[in-house]
């Protein structure tokens, strides 16, 4: 019956289906991906071959990656599951192979560094990880130590397999921080009881046997062997302690007493206040340190020490010394480091101070992004800028048309020019680099400015068309815990004003916010100071008020209740006197599972009007989504089968809130949606999901809810769709008022099965909203699906009739299929996209769209395919010569039947 | 044997404190006789409203809520009649767009006890003191639960709901309360229709099994087409040499 099913449902979809699918050759043309790797935890360069150009790092985005050290570009990146179960712990690499241990010494992996390759794979004994190295003898390196918190094994490099495992001596008590190998057959764990004494097991490389064991040494100062020591030169353990200002050396083969050496008497000094940190060296795991370390004694003062014959000497004292410590230096002639700064960027500096390359890597955290169009050129902006200017007169205003149509003249026959200079020059000479100085709006509005914020603070500028970052500002006063929101106050519709764009940069935490204010298309801070805000912030809105410089007013409602405007010129706040009895806005506090609505009172004060309480010992609040602006919709109703219409409720204030019960037993827990109106509290429709769980999916848009769930009954991933109507007719046609309402709208809703679970969902937008509307799916797999609304319809009917056919409704099938040709990305796959952003462009058909994750994707989307566009291989030619050979034959038959008539008069 | 006397006491005192509480709740209302004669399950609570011209609310009882629990929850309402002043204030408020506002306190209809029904908080919902006096006060309250019968939300629309500044003369109009009242639990969503689906594709696939005609294969049905198509294939390849042969070789 299933086979059946899927069968009937492939028929529906080829009869009722449009087909839109990328063609070979348009791959990459409207479309780019960026991939990312995440902020660098290891790295290692691979130095085994000379020529090598690879550089390995595994981050904390779970990602094991190798970069290309000429380019920065990836060679291949193995990306890993999200979370803990994911998280890589250790990376060791020796020649080709390089050895991870992931996930709390879960895993232990091999890779094949050259094309990425799994060598191979086992699952390590339980236990919490400490410390992993490479052990190595007479010069060749064959196995590997996993030090975990109560035992020790040594694998095969080759093949993984374990030589032998031990239990580490009186684990209870120790914490055996480390382990090390210095190539004498010899495997060293080493332990330390907190504020008392060091321990060090010695094993035997053959058998895993103890060969020494030494418990002594009274050592209170020491709690952290990896933070504070460092093993150098013939196995020297030597650790730097911050209290007593002075270096402890142990020889851990001789087992002699701890010798303590003052700093001062090397005539050196610590920064108050900061703890040194020593760094080695070991090139060869299968050979001792080198006997040159790194002594890191303030945040910019490093010093470059040997250790000779028991007697440290100073080598070179770095004053200002940039480089993080972790990064790895070789050659003795030059050298090749890559630098992470605290903005996430990886650079890459060659010898001669030279930088190869940076990624910007917080792009693989991105938090929120807005589209804004792109600045008009200078001559669009003169044609612009006549109209704002005040009319002084007939004549003069009809001079200076003519006199801008002059200068749009001049523009065009350069343009031309350009055009046909550039068409004699082969293609591939043909540059067009976009930089911040050419930006401008393209015909059709295509090419925008992708601004985004990321996690650690940074924002980029993007241009939309290229993926080229065209501008980057880090704010480096971000709070630990933060939430963002962006906003565009101006768009670039108001020349002279620059665009300008504000984010609100909150605090989880404590509440507190502040606001940065830019251009968002050079990324430049304005010079518009914004107010501070003392007080914890609940809630901001942008108002479609504009003040006197076009700037949408954002109003901002602190804990107090109280409520601010920026910008708050005179202007404003009396535009808002005017306006304050037809402010509402609302509140949630899921903590309480309150939903309030207030209203402004003329002194900016607000008043509290409704109250829905959700009690939260049944169910939590989870999300709440409302519409989107600027959105269009262009038919107020429905055509149906027998020509009447079914009008929309489309109530712009309309809330959906998902609920989800705290009840987490399969049979008990469910789903709830309330659509609530923001202005009124009123509960236009309450339904409940039974047996469903979340994590739930919403798109909320025009007069539809589609949401998606799991469901624990079925245990199966199900679509949702709500679907409001006023019914056959109108309440009030010209104007939706929330206080003029009084008739609840008709709902409908259907569901279906939905074979994959999704990751992010989205709708399409554009802008007059005559184009169909489609959902774009972001889905684990790293395909984005665009599935037609139409699929979704809770009209759907179950018999087909008449009526239904002549409406192009599609026979309702339980299941959606996935199809191929659906996916946005072909087989540019987007690793866990956690958003996708629409934005209209200047064509009604097109939808630009962005999806964020680890990797960036842009791409465009014809939902109703190109219907305002001709096509690449339209026919120029034909559709010409035929229009020419018509008028010649009307201009030939028009003569001989001049001639006929003619003749026929002589007759 | 110890359990049972317990049980009985509970029942007993759950029984008077319903008793005992129901007196209290009807001394809200005005008419005390109505509430009394409610049955036995239902329970009453208060329906304030407030209106002033300064805009701060000051809820005053304005009705009797009998909300009657059980598989289909079921609400009455006993209400008076608005007195000569506030008749006077509802038009002064209607007449500086004031707002007219109704509250109900946080009730849980499931439960046996009056104790554990009261919940802290209320809730409120607003409509334009204008379109109450419009309309003659004609209004829609409804009462939303949630799955498990707490009151989550009320909300209070009139009929008609615009505000068109239409004078009210006759005062007899504001002073009967023409109310509306429902309560609401949630809908049950559908889960998506497999039954009904799988029945109908039995039934076509069973008429299609009825007709012959239909169970030809489609070799059977079609061959004539793909023979013309072949032949003409046959034709077409033999009357064209082979192309980029020749060009291969010059």
């Amino acid at each position: 019956a299933m086979a059946r099913l899927i069968w009937l449902c492939l028929k529906c979809i080829m009869l009722y289906s449009t087909v839109q699918a990328v063609f070979e050759d348009q791959v990459g043309k409207f479309d780019w991906r960026q991939q990312y790797v995440g902020k660098v935890r290891f790295s290692h360069f691979d130095s085994h071959v000379q020529s090598s150009k690879k550089v390995l790092v595994a981050t904390e985005n779970n990602v094991f990656a190798s970069l290309n050290t000429r380019t920065g570009e990836l060679f291949w990146r193995h990306v890993d599951k999200t979370g803990p179960e994911g998280n890589i712990d250790a990376l060791l690499q020796h020649g080709q192979d390089a050895v991870l241990v992931v996930g709390n010494g879960r895993l232990l992996r091999s890779w094949e560094i050259n094309i990425g390759g799994l060598n191979w794979e086992i699952v390590l004994d339980s236990g919490s990880f400490q410390s992993a190295c490479l052990v190595g003898q007479q010069d060749t390196v064959k196995h590997v130590a996993v030090l975990k918190k109560t035992i020790i094994s040594l694998h095969y490099l080759s093949n993984g397999h374990q030589k032998w495992i031990e239990n580490l001596p009186e684990s209870e008590t120790v914490d055996y921080q480390a382990v090390y190998s210095g190539g004498n057959g010899e495997v060293y764990a080493l332990g330390v009881v907190p504020h008392s004494h060091i321990a060090i097991v010695a094993y035997s490389l053959e058998d895993g046997e103890i060969i020494k064991q030494v418990i002594q040494m009274y050592t209170p100062w020491l709690s952290n062997i990896q933070a504070s020591c460092s093993v150098i030169d013939q196995g020297v353990l030597t650790c730097v302690d911050s209290a007593t200002v002075s270096l402890y050396m142990l020889d851990l083969h001789l087992q002699s007493q701890m010798t303590q050496i003052p700093l001062q008497s090397l005539g050196l000094e610590v920064t108050p206040g900061f703890q040194p940190v020593l760094v080695s060296t070991q090139p060869n795991p299968a050979r001792p340190p080198l006997s040159e370390f790194l002594l890191q004694l303030g945040p910019e003062h490093h010093l470059l020490l040997q250790l000779n014959n028991g007697h440290i000497v100073t080598l070179r004292d770095f004053k200002p010394l940039y480089v993080q410590a972790f990064l790895k230096k070789d050659d003795s002639v030059g050298y090749r480091v890559i630098v992470q700064t605290e903005d996430h960027t990886l650079t890459f500096i060659q010898q001669p101070g030279r930088v190869m390359w940076t990624r910007e890597e917080a792009l693989s955290d991105v938090v929120t992004m807005e589209m804004v169009d792109l600045p008009l050129t200078g001559t669009q902006a003169e044609l612009e800028g006549e109209f704002g200017k005040k009319a002084d007169g007939l004549m003069s205003m009809v001079l200076k048309r003519l006199s801008s149509q002059l200068i749009l003249l001049q523009a065009w026959i350069a343009h031309l020019w350009k055009l046909f200079y550039d068409a004699r020059k082969p293609r591939s000479q043909v540059k067009n680099d976009v930089t911040i100085e050419n930006l401008s709006r393209d015909e059709f509005n295509l090419q925008k400015m992708m601004v985004m914020v990321t996690a650690s603070g940074k924002l980029f500028g993007i241009d939309s068309k290229t993926g080229s970052i065209l501008w980057r500002h880090y704010l480096n006063n971000i709070p630990s815990n933060p939430a963002f929101k962006l906003m565009v106050q101006r768009t670039t519709a108001h020349f002279p004003h620059p665009p300008q764009c504000t984010l609100l940069i909150k605090d989880k935490d404590t509440g507190l916010a502040t606001l940065h204010v830019f251009n968002p298309i050079f990324g430049k801070k304005s010079h518009i100071s914004p107010p501070p805000l003392p007080q914890p912030i609940l809630q901001s809105l942008i108002l479609p008020l504009m003040d006197q410089d076009y700037a949408k007013v954002l109003l901002l409602v602190d804990d107090q209740y109280k409520v601010s405007a920026f910008p708050s010129t005179k202007n404003v706040l009396q535009q808002l006197q005017e306006m304050a009895s037809s402010i509402f806005f609302y509140l949630i506090d899921s903590s309480q599972g309150r939903l309030s609505g207030y209203r402004l009172r003329t002194d900016l004060s607000t008043e509290l009007i409704w109250e829905v309480v959700v009690p939260t010992e049944v169910q939590r609040i989870v999300s709440v989504k409302g519409k989107r602006p600027n959105e269009h919709v262009h038919s107020q109703g429905r055509v149906m089968g027998d020509r009447s219409v079914l009008y929309k409720y489309l109530n712009p204030n309309l809330l959906a809130v998902v609920l989800e019960s705290t009840d987490l037993h399969q049979e008990r827990s469910f789903v709830g949606i309330l659509l609530i109106d923001g202005v009124t509290g009123r509960i236009i429709h309450e339904a409940v999901q039974r047996k469903a769980r979340g994590p739930v999916h919403v798109v909320h848009s025009e007069n539809w809810v589609v949401y998606e769930y799991w469901s624990t009954k079925s245990r199966r991933n199900e679509f949702s769709v709500i679907e409001l109507y006023e019914g056959m007719e109108l309440y009030n046609s010209t104007v939706f008022s929330s206080l003029d309402r009084p008739h609840a709208p008709q709902v409908l809703q259907q569901s279906y099965i939905f074979p994959s679970s999704i990751s992010t969902m989205e709708a399409t937008l554009t802008e007059k909203g005559i184009t169909s509307r489609h959902l774009l799916i972001g889905l684990p797999s790293g395909g984005i699906l665009s599935l037609p609304k139409m699929f979704l319809d809770p009209r759907r009917p179950e018999i087909v009739t008449e009526q239904s056919r002549e409406e192009n409704l599609i026979p309702y099938a339980p299941e959606l299929l996935i199809r191929t040709e659906w996916f946005i990305n072909y087989n540019q796959t987007v690793s866990r996209v956690r958003g996708i952003y629409t934005a209209p462009s200047g064509l009604e058909s097109t939808c630009l769209v962005v999806a964020y994750g680890l990797d960036i994707y842009q791409t465009r989307v014809y939902p109703s395919k190109q219907f305002d566009v001709l096509k690449d291989d339209y026919d120029y030619m034909l559709i010409s010569s035929v229009l020419l050979a018509l008028f010649f034959a009307t201009m030939i038959s028009k003569r001989l039947a001049e001639v006929k008539l003619l003749n026929r008069a002589w007759r | 044997m110890a359990r049972p006397l317990p049980f009985k006491i509970a029942v007993v005192s759950s029984v008077l404190f319903i008793v005992c509480t129901n007196f209290v709740c009807c001394n809200n209302g005005r008419k005390v006789g109505d509430v009394m004669d409610t049955e036995f399950s239902g329970f009453s609570v208060p329906l304030e409203h407030s209106f002033e011209v300064d805009d701060v609310a000051k809820f005053r009882v304005r009705g009797a809520l009998v909300l009657k629990a059980g598989r289909e929850p079921s609400v009455s309402l006993t209400q008076s009649q608005l007195s000569e002043e506030d008749r006077t204030k509802l038009k002064d408020v209607a007449a500086v767009d004031g707002l007219y506002r109704v509250r109900v306190p946080r009730v849980f209809l499931q439960a046996d006890r009056q104790t554990e029904r009261q919940m802290e908080g209320y809730l409120t919902a607003f409509v334009r003191a204008c379109a109450m006096v419009e309309s003659h006060l004609s209004d829609v309250i409804s009462l939303h639960t949630d799955v498990s019968g707490y009151l989550i939300g009320v909300s209070i629309v009139t009929l008609p709901g615009a505000c068109r500044g239409t004078e009210v003369e006759d005062e007899v109009d504001l002073e009967v309360f023409n109310t509306t009242l429902s309560i609401m639990a949630p809908v049950n969503a559908p889960g998506p229709e497999t039954a009904l689906f799988l029945e109908r594709m039995e039934m076509e696939s069973e008429k299609k099994g009825k007709n012959p005609q239909e169970q030809k294969s489609f070799f059977a049905k079609y061959w004539y087409l793909i023979l013309g198509g072949a032949i003409f294939l046959m034709v077409t390849n033999s009357a064209q040499p082979p192309a980029g042969g020749g060009r291969e070789q010059s």
